[in-house]
């Protein structure tokens, strides 16, 4: 019985973990965005959280905090204050329009299922279906880097491809702590590195539409401008 | 021996890093060490033959890909060539000691000559397929390098592009056919594919890029073309490694590949080596006995060995799936011997060649002429070596043709009707060659050597460096010396026969007295046998009789003439014959239908005081029919890739998410 709702709530939060990754893909604003992606962070900590009470890991505690500083407060909040210090508000440029991205989305999960069902036949149902959602989350994770023109939600969806991948490690049984931490850092690493293109373009160019920095790539001749 | 061998070979490599640090000050010691390490590693290689080949030598090193270390070893098979090819690098690093100096730029050649010579030798000790791809690729960058050494001269750095793209085109043949030989478990050590070679249609596939990649390489018609353009840009002494040395590592692949690691191939394999090397014995001496340069027509006469080492393999192959162990035994012994034989005689005319480019500073035949008398000994090594590619006895060069015709000639007792009536046409083909061969260099070396200068610079040539001369010598020394003691080479690669065919070399069968020495008779003493020693002594009595008997019979009355002056009253040397006059009839009967030669006569007008123009065209067929389509294939996508260097980032994001989904859909839809 405890069993189950170990499982139940396990289970819950992946799959709204899942549901904030839509919430990312149809976000029209970047604060939306950032908004979405804090409490898509918040979920991944307290899936995090949950399963270092139920699995008796205390060091998934760790983790679970990191996620809940780090992703759910420091960088949405830094970010946040990096666009109000630009002076950004503006709406998301799309690629392809935010329904066919929700739909393509919905494939993508279809896919993850049939791919890890299959494949972790024997394993236990709860891992078996936190990979095929970790899965999904870094799939439209990557969908979203590609579906976005704005630096920032690319560097959103990049961290939300990270959540997918925290959230993998948490659901195996054993997982030891080094690789969150890699993680983690490698979220600030990418932070940071992305933050310092942001100022880069804002001393040049106001703008963070990424269309403008490729157009002034070095390699690239004057009249080959898109 | 192999960790001799393997020591030679880091040893070049130090001497490569070497020759870039110290450069060209240091050239003759680097050339005199690197001649040293090939000395080594003949002697280790000979070493092995006689007294361990029965027991193959391996070794596995930590080093390349994680799942997969480095897997050396050396058997019959690879020390044979090792000793063929260390051969040639000592010589041809010997020849460099003088040589090198007269290169256009010798600081692009120093570095890159130990590096070549070091992964000709990695080739023939790699064990698994990701080895020797690594060693085979360095052999083609370091040599392709080479040839880019003289791109200030005009054409070689065209001819340096289209290796460049045969080269990788040989390589990724070769990628896809181990692809193909270590199946889908990715076992690509040779030992694994050894003992599971491909089946069926995978391993028709697999050998045809087999013989592909590596025909590509050591020049087999149609993919030869870009051999006569990239082998005479290099300086001398890499062409000579590049056709005697290069060329014999690629027959060495397609030996490894076809005779060791894929089985037992049908027949249909063995008739298919020997239509290809028919036809290119033929076309690679059409191509050399109408060219007027020097080197390339050293380069095409190239094309034609290798075609006649090809098709002696083929006759092998022929023979041992029909059982017949004897012959198939001769046959491989014809074609490992002829490979030893090119190998020699090709880097001696490649030195004569360079020899004559240093003296006279050209290579055009027909701004040659009269050098017998400015470079003596250069004329009578280039002799020697132009007698042995035109098979003559008791040179070496005869013994393995005369050994290849004798495979052919028992091909009437192949059950096959198609081989029944085919090879003798291939040895048709291959008389054809022969002889076209030894008019190719008749006319070489009587233009080069005979009549009079035809230009100034030749008219001044001087004789060249000792080291060059003794490199010439010392091959000159072994086409004689191999020419009369044939069985010696026999003996030494008679292990590696008996593994293939299964029987020795019918002379070897019963062991070898000292008259076996003295007598070749392949099949049986009846029926056909040869002894260099007895022709070399028959050459030389009737040699010395005839000086004896003009001497003697000749009237020593004192004669006084001058009114015809021999033949020659007009002294300008455009009276004599050109090469392109003494190739013309040849020319007119062969070349006009295989390689399109034409003539134009423009003929002024009586009245008109322009002079007459003689212009000859001649258009390559392969070229046309392979080579264009693929270069042109290549730019073409090249141009296309082109427009990936300039995507955005975001586009690149599109791209691996694309190849991501693809690969877990078809993972998806596989289950």
């Amino acid at each position: 019985m405890l069993r189950g709702l170990h499982f139940d709530i396990a289970h819950t939060l992946s799959v709204s973990v899942l549901l904030f990754s839509f919430a990312l893909l149809y976000q029209r604003r970047i604060m939306g965005v950032l908004n979405a992606f804090a409490l898509q962070a918040l979920m991944v900590a307290a899936a995090a959280a949950w399963q270092a009470y139920s699995q008796e890991a205390p060091h998934l505690y760790a983790t679970a905090g990191i996620a809940l500083v780090l992703k759910a407060l420091v960088v949405p909040i830094a970010l946040k204050r990096i666009i109000m210090r630009l002076g950004i508000h503006r709406a998301i440029e799309t690629v392809i329009e935010v329904n066919g991205t929700l739909l393509a989305g919905v494939g993508l999960v279809a896919l993850s299922i049939l791919l890890v069902f299959p494949v972790a036949q024997d394993s236990a149902a709860l891992t078996r279906e936190n990979l095929a959602i970790a899965l999904s989350i870094v799939l439209i994770g990557l969908l979203m880097m590609i579906t976005r023109r704005n630096a920032v939600t690319q560097v959103v969806g990049f961290m939300s491809l990270e959540n997918g991948l925290v959230l993998a490690a948490v659901g195996v049984q054993g997982m030891p702590l080094v690789v969150e931490m890699s993680i983690a850092f490698s979220v600030l690493v990418a932070f940071i590195v992305f933050g310092m293109f942001f100022f880069r373009i804002r001393e040049r160019f106001d703008t963070l539409d990424l269309q403008y920095l490729e157009s002034f790539r070095g390699d690239r001749g004057q009249d080959h401008r898109p | 021996m192999l960790s001799v061998l393997l020591a030679v070979v880091l040893f070049l490599l130090a001497l490569g890093i070497a020759g870039a640090v110290f450069g060209v000050p240091w050239a003759a010691r680097i050339y005199a060490a690197a001649a040293c390490a090939c000395a080594v590693a003949a002697v280790a290689a000979v070493v092995f033959l006689v007294a361990r080949a029965d027991v193959p030598e391996a070794l596995v090193l930590p080093v390349g890909l994680p799942w997969l270390s480095a897997h050396f070893r050396i058997d019959a098979l690879a020390a044979w060539f090792a000793l063929v090819i260390n051969v040639a690098g000592t010589a041809s690093a010997v020849f460099a000691i003088g040589y090198g100096g007269h290169n256009d730029e010798p600081a692009r050649v120093v570095p890159f000559f130990p590096v070549f010579l070091a992964a000709m030798n990695l080739v023939l000790v790699a064990d698994d397929a990701f080895a020797f791809l690594i060693a085979w690729e360095f052999m083609s960058l370091s040599s392709w390098l080479l040839v880019l050494s003289n791109h200030r001269r005009p054409g070689n750095a065209r001819a340096a592009q289209v290796y460049l793209v045969m080269a990788a085109l040989g390589t990724a043949c070769l990628l896809l056919a181990f692809g193909i030989m270590a199946g889908p478990d990715g076992a690509y050590r040779f030992a694994s594919i050894r003992d599971n070679p491909p089946q069926g249609a995978a391993a028709a596939i697999a050998l045809a890029l087999v013989l592909l990649g590596t025909g590509s390489k050591a020049g087999l018609v149609p993919v030869h073309a870009w051999l006569p353009l990239a082998h005479p840009a290099a300086p001398s002494h890499v062409s000579a490694l590049m056709s005697g040395a290069m060329t014999k590592v690629a027959i060495y692949g397609l030996v490894r590949l076809l005779f060791d690691l894929a089985g037992p191939v049908p027949w249909g394999w063995g008739a298919a080596l020997v239509a290809v090397g028919a036809l290119s014995a033929v076309i690679g001496i059409l191509h050399a006995v109408v060219e007027r340069d020097l080197k390339t027509l050293l380069a095409f006469s190239t094309v034609e060995n290798v075609g006649i080492a090809v098709m002696a393999f083929g006759l092998a192959i022929v023979f041992r799936t029909n059982a017949m162990g004897t012959l198939a035994a001769l046959a491989f012994t014809a074609a490992l011997f002829h490979v030893l034989n090119h190998a020699i005689m090709k880097s001696l005319m490649f030195f004569v060649a360079g020899a004559v480019e240093v003296s006279t500073g050209q290579r055009d035949l027909e701004k040659l002429g009269g050098l017998i008398h400015r470079l003596p000994v250069t004329a009578t090594l280039a002799l020697i070596g132009a007698a042995s590619i035109a098979a003559l006895p008791p040179l070496n060069g005869f013994v393995s043709e005369w050994l290849t015709f004798q495979a052919v000639l028992n091909s009437p007792s192949l059950p096959q009707w198609v081989l029944k009536f085919g090879v003798p046409v291939a040895g048709a083909l291959l008389a054809l060659s022969a002889a076209l061969a030894a008019a190719c260099f008749v006319r070489a070396y009587g233009m080069a050597f005979l009549g009079r200068p035809r230009s100034r610079k030749a008219a001044e040539a001087v004789e060249v460096a000792p080291s060059m001369r003794w490199a010439m010598a010392g091959l000159a020394g072994l086409c004689i010396g191999v020419g009369i003691l044939p069985m010696v080479p026999a003996a030494a690669m008679a292990p590696l026969v008996r593994r293939f065919a299964g029987v020795d070399f019918a002379p070897l069968a019963d062991g070898l007295s000292f008259g076996d020495f003295m007598l070749l008779a392949p099949v049986t003493p009846g029926v056909s046998s040869y002894s260099g020693f007895v022709v070399l002594i028959a050459v030389v009595a009737v040699t010395l009789a005839s000086i004896e008997g003009v001497h003697r019979l000749a009237t020593n009355r004192l004669r006084r003439a001058a009114a015809w002056d021999c033949g020659f009253p007009d002294p300008s040397p455009a009276t004599q014959y050109t090469a392109s006059s003494f190739a013309q009839p040849l020319r007119r009967v062969y070349a006009s239908t295989v390689l399109r030669a034409r003539d134009h006569v423009d003929m002024p007008e009586p009245g008109d005081a322009r002079p007459a123009r003689f212009t000859l065209s001649m258009r390559d067929l392969a070229w046309d029919a392979f080579y264009a389509p693929v270069e042109r294939g290549v730019t073409w996508l090249a141009e296309r890739m082109n427009t990936l260097q300039f995507l955005t980032i975001r586009r690149y994001l599109v791209f691996m998410f694309t190849a991501l989904i693809v690969l877990l859909v078809t993972v998806a839809l596989a289950k």
